[in-house]
């Protein structure tokens, strides 16, 4: 038989993390300090909506771009958070979470041998997204010294005249970094004199505990070069409903729409619904999660200070990424034995790139209680290795 | 910071000082002399513990009830208030807007003990027009808590 497979496929590295989820697996009592998702249930009024639209029979196809509903929320939620202004017949598209905003935007865009820029450590899907839409792969190595921001010379260094794309994640996952007003402004000017397009990643925009997120977009002379991808799954809680949106220029929303019918259809409709009402009515759950992930953000930073562990002070998402090349082993090596000594599961750095290398990512996505566990098995896993065994 | 503060022990009186001031990122010391004058203050006038008492062998009736009155002369609510909530089995009283004046939250071993808490002290005070009695069948949600069907974490483990 002839081989089935793309080769194109074939050459994709897994995730890294699903590797280490193999391993986790295998241990139903280890603690985990490792997911990527809030541990909030989904605020019930929003929940109930969901339930409503099923009561009602609301089990049919939407528009593919979304409900006329939900894209006339988002158009003002865009502009009454980050003074955004889109249509919202032309310029939204609604999709099946953040993730498939990406691969459909990068699809939309690039042609064979256009470069992407993407920082990294940073979320799991840019770059094979990229390789997929047949574009090439350039590494921006974000590092801590810079608190983990991209930077004018960082970015100048990365250009080449094939860059076409540069992916911003921020606030990131996996390392909690955030790019202020001043921060992006002081880029700008190089993205518009190089002509470069801007995927931006918004997806933790409202988990920002320095003052509110500034979206790239809304700076002079980006609107037109900016694909903004928000969603719902962290600021609401809402992971399991698989819904995100795309918000940018007609041109590229037009293509990025041809893409999502044939390959989509449609975000789910029960989804829809329930998100409509939690851009009317969550802003008052947004702000009592957002305050509960700042007090643990900011327990866990003690807590690191309190073992002589690194930890640049993260302002956005639910990680900290402390620096753990003080204790003389890879990130594998540690989470590795972390989980097996200790049974407790974080993700090492370098399943969002190898720069994340000498980094580990602890989420705060958990009860204090069960932080305050699995901080307990942390520090003995760290006294004793600085005991020397 | 003093909001902070009365939101989480509201939550958790049990968190020890330290924790507290980590979540709040503040001087341990600081929080703890917020504490202190908050108490003086009488804005934080006690800690409880919130049990479930159904899963003890304990027996107990918890009352709801309403009632009605006449203030007296030189007597506002506040005077009679204080005669009902004096009781060391009343467990709250609340001032209402609406239909009636009072409600009145009982804890008592039996049925039978509210039943003569209502009839011998409740309507013996000159002030009391009427009284109406419930009594409460299950507790559901108590102080903000959800006492019944505590879900487990089912996230999975790992996730980018």
């Amino acid at each position: 038989m002839r081989n089935p497979l793309s080769n194109k496929v074939t050459a994709l590295e897994p995730s890294g993390i699903r590797k280490f989820f193999d391993i986790v697996s295998e241990m139903p009592d280890a603690i985990s300090l490792g997911v990527g998702e809030p541990d909030f249930d989904t605020p019930w009024h929003i929940r109930k909506e969901g339930i409503t639209s099923l009561e009602k029979g609301r089990t049919f196809y939407t528009s593919n771009l979304g409900l006329k509903e939900l894209r006339t929320e988002i158009c003002s939620y865009l502009k009454r958070r980050y003074g955004l202004s889109y249509v919202w017949n032309k310029q939204i598209l609604v999709t099946v979470g953040g993730s498939e905003a990406i691969d459909m935007a990068l699809r939309a865009m690039l042609n064979s041998g256009d470069e992407v820029i993407i920082p990294q450590p940073s979320y799991v899907s840019y770059l094979p997204c990229t390789v997929m839409a047949d574009g090439v792969p350039v590494i921006l190595e974000l590092e801590e010294k810079d608190n983990f921001k991209v930077t004018r010379e960082k970015l100048l260094g990365c250009i080449t005249p094939k860059t076409k794309v540069l992916i911003m994640p921020f606030p990131n996952n996996p390392t909690g970094s955030i790019m202020t007003k001043e921060d992006l402004e002081d880029i700008v000017d190089i993205i518009i004199e190089n002509d470069i397009y801007v995927i931006s990643d918004e997806i933790y925009s409202e988990l920002s505990y320095k003052g509110d997120h500034v979206s790239i977009a809304s700076l002079p002379g980006m609107y037109d070069r900016t694909i903004v991808i928000n969603g719902f799954s962290k600021s609401f809680a809402m992971t399991g409903w698989r819904l995100g949106y795309a918000a940018g220029p007609e041109l590229i929303i037009e293509q990025m729409v041809k893409l999502h019918q044939y390959a989509i259809m449609c975000a789910p409709t029960t989804s829809q619904y329930a998100a409509v009402q939690a851009l009317r009515n969550g802003e008052d759950d947004v702000e009592m999660m957002r305050d509960a992930y700042n007090q643990r953000r900011r327990y866990l930073l003690s807590c690191m200070r309190e073992m002589n562990l690194e930890c640049f002070e993260p302002f956005g998402a639910f990680y900290i990424f402390p620096n753990i090349k003080r204790l003389g082993m890879s990130s594998d090596e540690f989470a590795l034995r972390l989980l097996k000594e200790e049974k407790v599961a974080v993700v090492p750095g370098t399943a969002f790139g190898k720069c994340g290398e000498g980094f580990i990512r602890i989420s705060y996505a958990y009860s204090l209680d069960n932080l305050k566990t699995a901080i307990e098995r942390v520090k003995h896993f760290i006294n004793r290795l600085d005991l020397g065994e | 910071m003093r909001e902070e503060i009365l939101r989480i022990i509201e939550k958790n009186a049990k968190i020890s000082i330290e924790d507290l001031a980590k979540l709040l990122g503040e001087d341990p010391v600081k929080v703890a002399e917020e504490i202190d004058a908050m108490e003086k203050e009488s804005i934080i006038c006690g800690y409880h513990t919130l049990i479930n008492w159904e899963k003890t062998d304990k027996e107990q009736v918890v009352g709801m009830i309403e009632v009605r009155v006449t203030p007296q002369k030189e007597q506002g609510f506040d005077k009679i208030a204080e005669s009902i909530y004096q009781h060391k089995e009343v467990k709250a009283v609340y001032l209402m807007s609406g239909a009636y004046d009072f409600t009145v939250i009982l804890e008592c071993a039996s049925m039978r003990d509210v039943a003569r808490f209502v009839s011998e002290k409740l309507s013996a005070m000159d002030s009391v027009l009427s009284t109406a009695t419930h009594f409460v069948l299950k507790k559901y949600k108590d102080h903000g808590t959800v006492i019944v069907n505590r879900k487990s974490d089912e996230r999975i483990l790992v996730t980018p």
